[in-house]
């Protein structure tokens, strides 16, 4: 068997061309093949984790999608706020070790824009437990600085120290401009692949300033309190539209999470981040599949590519399998001469897709981090994409099935004469 | 099958008595509901002999070296060549039987494009390890057998050794073939109008290169074509239509 192996490879070397374009097309694409499980597997990696290291989210009463939305997506509308008071006594329970209030409303040119507090940058965590941190600039300090996200920063073209004018409402065409009281850049934000990247961050007092002379959602008539004359007021937020809890023990997680459901002075609702990213997962989901789905039939491409080369081949191959036959080549050999051909071209198209991918995740690893904040991680194949590499290799060795059955069937019917 | 005394026999098989294809009744049809194209009563081959066998294209006479060399597996009758019934052999013995006794030659396009011609040479020793054994047991190696083989059929320039098979003209071909059918020395060569793709002069030279190396072996050839002109060269002729009295000739295989 081993000679036949042998004769099988002299016999590809010999139709190196039409033999290299068949590999050539397995191997591009199993490269597909496993690009696609490998990004859909990271990017399913970092959707899920787009906030880690929270136990529970909490908003006004809704549902745990809709206030993972707009809370963590910045998706929607949050269906109500909650009052600071609510939020002090929440975040003052002896089990929370830490708490991070939100509140959105504004924007500016179709980027959200969020008020929190200076533990945001310290505390809140992305994709695995990474934290925060300003590419270009600092945190903000003062009232009127502003952190932008990557995306921001590159699809506006704005550096530090930009000036930028809120607007109220979170459309993408605002006719209400908080243009009394502009904001400075002061930081722009590493790329994190996560809604951080289209967000623009202030202070949360800086929200209530701009809106220090606002009512029901409109300036009120004739008042007029200026950027500085803002400053010197109490600038405490009646209300915010979410926050972040992180507990002492993960443990008590189920226990705050009631105990928040149930809270007497407004109906609240917390979540679990993961729980949430999970259920989210699952709708926007349906994509992957169907990509997976090409990907897998690009493959069948590939190896039918392969099963119509070795079958055209196969009636000028009449003759070198009578001369195999008149050396005592019995048919199993001829057979097995064949099934060699396709597990050699299908063996090969494989090593040369994962070369490629691999070749192509080195030059894309940084272009992924710094565009999509995507991070590719470039590791041995996983147990799963071994078991699809498996499956293209049995699916390969199928195809050979069929023109080494015929040509099995030809070497035992033409014996050693030859019909051409 | 292989052991020391068939290396032994067929040394000396010369000397041997037994006949070398015997065929008794023998009737093949490649159909049920065809008539039979090979019906032959009895045919013999004796050692050692250089036999010619003649007939015209279509006359059965690729079918009847199908049936030698345990390809196709007749009907009815006996067919024993080197004293072996070939009916009694299941198919991958009839296979490995060919591969240690017979030497084959076809009309054309005789080698495997993709190797070497040393290496279409020494291809019977892939399949056969009897053949490969009796080359050890002359204190040779199969490549060795094989250059000495092509030297005696004059094919030695090592320039020509190096080409590609499909660039060797017709005759060179063919003698690359001839030196695959006789490596490993087996008892019985069979030639299929091995000589219709060369030119007259080619023809001769080619023959008695053949004839040589049979005779220097002690293997028994069977040469089979329609090529009335080279009657004169052998021992003995034999007509194909006198010993096959298929009553219709029916083209159930070419050439």
């Amino acid at each position: 068997m081993r000679n036949i192996l042998l004769l099988a490879l002299k016999s590809l070397r010999n139709r190196k061309f039409t033999v290299c374009l068949t590999i050539i097309s397995i191997g591009l694409s199993v490269a597909l093949l496993l690009g696609v499980e490998r990004i859909r597997t990271e990017s399913r990696n970092s959707f899920t984790n787009t906030i880690s290291g929270t136990d529970l989210i909490v908003g006004a009463r809704s549902g745990p999608i809709q206030l993972l939305l707009y809370s963590v997506f910045h998706i929607g509308y949050a269906t109500n706020n909650i009052s600071w008071q609510s939020y002090q006594d929440i975040a003052g329970l002896p089990s929370v070790s830490w708490s991070i209030p939100i509140s959105l409303g504004d924007s500016h040119r179709g980027y959200r824009v969020m008020g929190t507090s200076a533990d945001y940058f310290s505390h809140f965590r992305h994709g695995n437990k990474q934290r925060l941190h300003c590419a270009k600039g600092v945190p903000f300090k003062d009232l009127y600085e502003a952190v932008l996200g990557a995306e921001v920063a590159r699809k506006l073209g704005y550096g530090l120290g930009k000036s930028i004018v809120l607007s109220h409402g979170a459309g993408e065409v605002s006719f209400v401009k908080h243009d009394d009281k502009p904001f400075r850049v002061v930081g722009i934000m590493a790329p994190t692949g996560t809604p951080v990247d289209q967000t623009i961050h202030v202070n949360l007092e800086s929200i209530e300033a701009i809106h220090v002379d606002w009512k029901e959602g409109s300036p009120v008539a004739g008042m007029r309190i200026s950027a500085d004359h803002a400053r010197r007021l109490k600038l405490t937020p009646k209300a915010i539209t979410a926050f972040l809890v992180k507990l002492q023990s993960p443990i008590a997680t189920f226990k705050v999470q009631r105990t928040i459901n149930q809270y007497k002075e407004e109906p609240l609702t917390a979540i679990l981040p993961g729980v949430a990213l999970q259920q989210l997962w699952q709708l926007v989901g349906v994509a992957e599949k169907a990509l997976v789905a090409v990907s897998a039939f690009v493959v069948v491409v590939g190896l039918f590519g392969m099963l119509t080369a070795l079958m055209t081949s196969l009636n000028e191959r009449r003759r070198e399998m009578a001369i195999l036959r008149s050396v005592g080549a019995r048919p199993v050999h001829v057979f097995s001469l064949i099934i060699g051909e396709a597990i050699l071209v299908t063996t090969l198209g494989i090593i040369a897709g994962s070369v490629l991918l691999y070749g192509l995740m080195v030059i894309a690893q940084p272009l992924m981090i710094e565009h999509f904040g995507l991070h590719i991680n470039i590791s041995f194949f996983s147990s799963y994409e071994l078991l699809l590499i498996g499956i293209v290799q049995f699916a390969g060795i199928a195809a050979g099935v069929v023109p080494g059955w015929k040509i099995y069937r030809y070497s035992l019917n033409d014996g050693m004469t030859i019909k051409t | 099958m292989i052991d020391e005394s068939t290396v032994q026999n067929s040394k000396i098989m010369s000397k041997r008595t037994e006949p070398v294809i015997d065929i008794a009744g023998l009737r093949f049809t490649w159909h049920k509901c065809l008539s039979p194209v090979l019906e032959i009563e009895h045919f013999r081959v004796e050692p050692g002999e250089l036999l010619f066998i003649m007939g015209p294209s279509g006359s059965g006479k690729s079918t009847l070296l199908g049936i030698l060399t345990g390809i196709l597996v007749p009907q009815h009758g006996e067919v024993r060549v080197l004293e072996q019934r070939l009916s009694q052999l299941k198919g991958t013995a009839r296979d490995r039987f060919r591969a240690d006794n017979i030497g084959y030659i076809f009309q054309m396009f005789n080698l495997i494009p993709y190797l070497s011609v040393i290496e279409n040479v020494i291809l019977p020793c892939q399949f056969s390890s009897f053949r490969r054994t009796k080359i050890q047991l002359q204190g040779s190696s199969p490549r060795d057998e094989a250059l000495r083989l092509l030297a005696h059929l004059n094919l030695k320039e090592p320039e020509l050794l190096d080409k590609p098979v499909i660039e060797l003209s017709v005759g060179q071909q063919q003698r690359v073939a001839a030196a695959r059918a006789l490596i490993g020395s087996p008892a019985l060569i069979i030639a299929d109008e091995p000589t219709s793709s060369l030119d007259t002069e080619h023809r001769e030279s080619f023959l008695s290169l053949l004839f040589d190396e049979c005779t220097r072996s002690g293997a028994t050839l069977v040469f089979v074509s329609h090529d009335t002109s080279l009657v004169s060269f052998f021992d003995r002729v034999v007509e194909f239509r006198k010993i096959n009295m298929a009553s219709k000739i029916s083209g159930g295989a070419s050439a």
